[in-house]
């Protein structure tokens, strides 16, 4: 066995080395002094670093990606919130119908939800491509949503909210005063997951973008088809410092148990 | 509590998702039978029939199923050796697997440009030690794709995996062994079976998600189209919305039989029954 287990140990290195692999040269050619990406970089510069900011579109895209990121999230916690109850706290016939529903946006090729969107929701809907762009990601935020707050409810204890309930307390005092501080943690998880979902989303966004109207990873994109420097490299270390912190506070709320659930 | 109550909770995020996803999907599917205001099926006959349509669904098949099949392959035995870790290590590596899944495809994918490139560190380093004289051309090529996929979607088969090991209780190997077994014999009798459901789960996982995904075909697929790069193109630089909605259609279908089919098979082939 120990013959056996050095074998795998060898063989789950080299599956790591080729997951991180990547994107430790990406990190290495971000500081690339010279204009075009190389491997190893021929010296140490900032250059691209502040190219990011030089470079307007960047910057606005930027901006409408957490723009839309976080006002989505909040639609869909609006929305998500009482459906998650609901769902998890009662049984009624078409749960099963409803649930289906709700999760139904993964589900659904990103690509084809994108396409359908933007034949609906800005074409026939008429709804101007910022409002198109914050509810294509709204819906693809929701199923998130649901889904970690329903599981966090599902370790709630509702004795405790009969227990407030038959002391007194109304329904909806009950809920904001004794359920949502329970599941607090499961709702900042919620909302950090969903707001990667959102943040990275290419598959909607690529159709709901238009004159003046883009996110940040369809303008790294439109960037990495004209121009290879290392900028794109830049902003990938960004990026990736930004997923370390949310998922490092993932993890201390809820454990990273959440992502190992299919 | 009241019916109406429940129902009140419920209404919001139905309505909202009826509006903005229901109705698309829907209408998009059935304006595919309509064209000039009557019934037709032109649209699917017309993609049926067509060399350069089917080619680009034999490709998107085909680098979905290798994709997939590599996920399995890698994934399976990576997936036992964390899960049969301490508390400790296999949390760091489970972390590190997650932590590319939470990374954007575009940073991604990107990645494997400078590797794969003409120029990239692949090339310069086996041009270096000598291994071949003229560079390789593999990104913008299937296996580019496929490589840049496997990447994509490997912490995901990995996860899914060490989720459902985790629960397979240890005891039942130690019996096996007692019971004369070998330690690769027990492997296969004990884990392997116990571990289908959630490489079921995990190929659909991989398989669906290889099929439609965009990004990576995107950039390192060049001018290869796949199904969602095709829907890409004929949705917005040609325009051709019915020939779009039609791939949407197939890509919707192929989707959900896929998901139908894997559930039915997990089902039964679930040792637990």
């Amino acid at each position: 066995m120990q013959e056996k287990n050095r074998g795998l140990a060898l063989f789950t290195s080299l599956v790591f080395l080729f997951l991180l692999g990547p994107l430790i040269i990406i990190s290495f050619t971000s500081f690339e002094p010279g204009s075009v990406l190389k491997f190893p970089p021929e010296g140490f510069s900032w250059r691209w670093y502040e190219n990011i900011f030089n470079v307007e579109m960047f910057m606005t895209t930027f901006k409408t990606s957490m723009f839309v990121s976080l006002l989505g999230n909040l639609l869909a916690l609006l929305l998500g919130i009482p459906a998650a109850y609901a769902l998890s706290r009662f049984d009624f016939r078409g749960k099963g119908i409803l649930n289906g529903i709700f999760i139904s946006p993964v589900l659904i090729p990103g690509i084809v939800m994108g396409f359908a969107m933007l034949k609906y929701v800005i074409v026939v809907y008429n709804l101007p491509i910022y409002a198109g762009l914050l509810v294509g990601h709204t819906v693809l935020m929701l199923p998130f949503i649901i889904r970690v707050i329903a599981s966090s409810l599902s370790n709630f204890d509702f004795a405790i909210e009969e227990a407030a309930l038959s002391l007194g307390a109304g329904r909806l005092e009950t809920f904001f005063k004794v359920v949502l501080p329970n599941i607090r943690s499961g709702i900042i998880a919620a909302i950090l997951i969903a707001f990667l979902e959102s943040f990275n989303n290419v598959d909607i966004s690529v159709f709901m973008t238009g004159p003046g109207v883009s996110t940040l990873p369809i303008q790294m994109l439109t960037y990495v088809e004209n121009n290879f420097d290392p900028t794109i490299a830049a902003i990938s270390v960004l990026l990736m410092i930004l997923t370390a912190i949310l998922m490092f506070i993932i993890e201390r709320l809820m454990g990273l148990s959440y992502f190992t659930k299919r | 509590m009241r019916k109406t109550g429940l129902y009140l909770l419920l209404l919001p995020g139905v309505l909202f998702l009826t509006l903005f996803m229901v109705i698309p999907i829907v209408m998009t599917i059935a304006s595919t039978f309509y064209q000039d205001g009557s019934f037709t099926i032109q649209g699917y006959l017309q993609f049926l029939t067509d060399a350069y349509f089917l080619k680009i669904m034999l490709t998107t098949l085909q680098v979905s199923l290798v994709t997939t099949i590599a996920c399995v392959l890698i994934g399976f035995p990576a997936a036992y050796y964390i899960s049969k870790l301490g508390p400790r290590k296999k949390g760091i590596l489970l972390a590190l697997a997650i932590f590319p899944l939470l990374t954007s495809s575009v940073v991604r994918s990107f990645s494997w440009m400078i590797i794969l490139g003409k120029k990239g560190l692949l090339n310069s380093s086996l041009l270096a030690i000598g291994l071949i004289d003229k560079p390789l051309e593999i990104l913008y090529t299937p296996t580019a794709m496929m490589i840049g996929l496997i990447h994509l979607f490997l912490p995901l088969i990995i996860i899914t995996l060490v989720g459902v090991m985790e629960n397979i209780d240890p005891d039942l190997l130690k019996a096996a062994e007692s019971l004369g077994a070998s330690k690769l014999i027990a492997f296969w009798k004990v884990i392997v079976p116990l571990s289908v459901p959630g490489l079921i789960i995990g190929s659909i996982l991989v398989f669906v998600g290889s099929l439609t995904a965009y990004t990576t075909p995107a950039l390192l697929g060049g001018k290869q189209r796949v199904i969602s790069t095709f829907l890409y193109q004929n949705a917005i630089t040609l325009n051709d919305w019915h020939l779009a909605s039609v791939i949407a259609t197939i890509m919707i279908v192929i989707t959900f039989v896929v998901i139908y089919f894997m559930n039915k098979l997990a089902t039964k082939l679930n040792p637990k029954g």
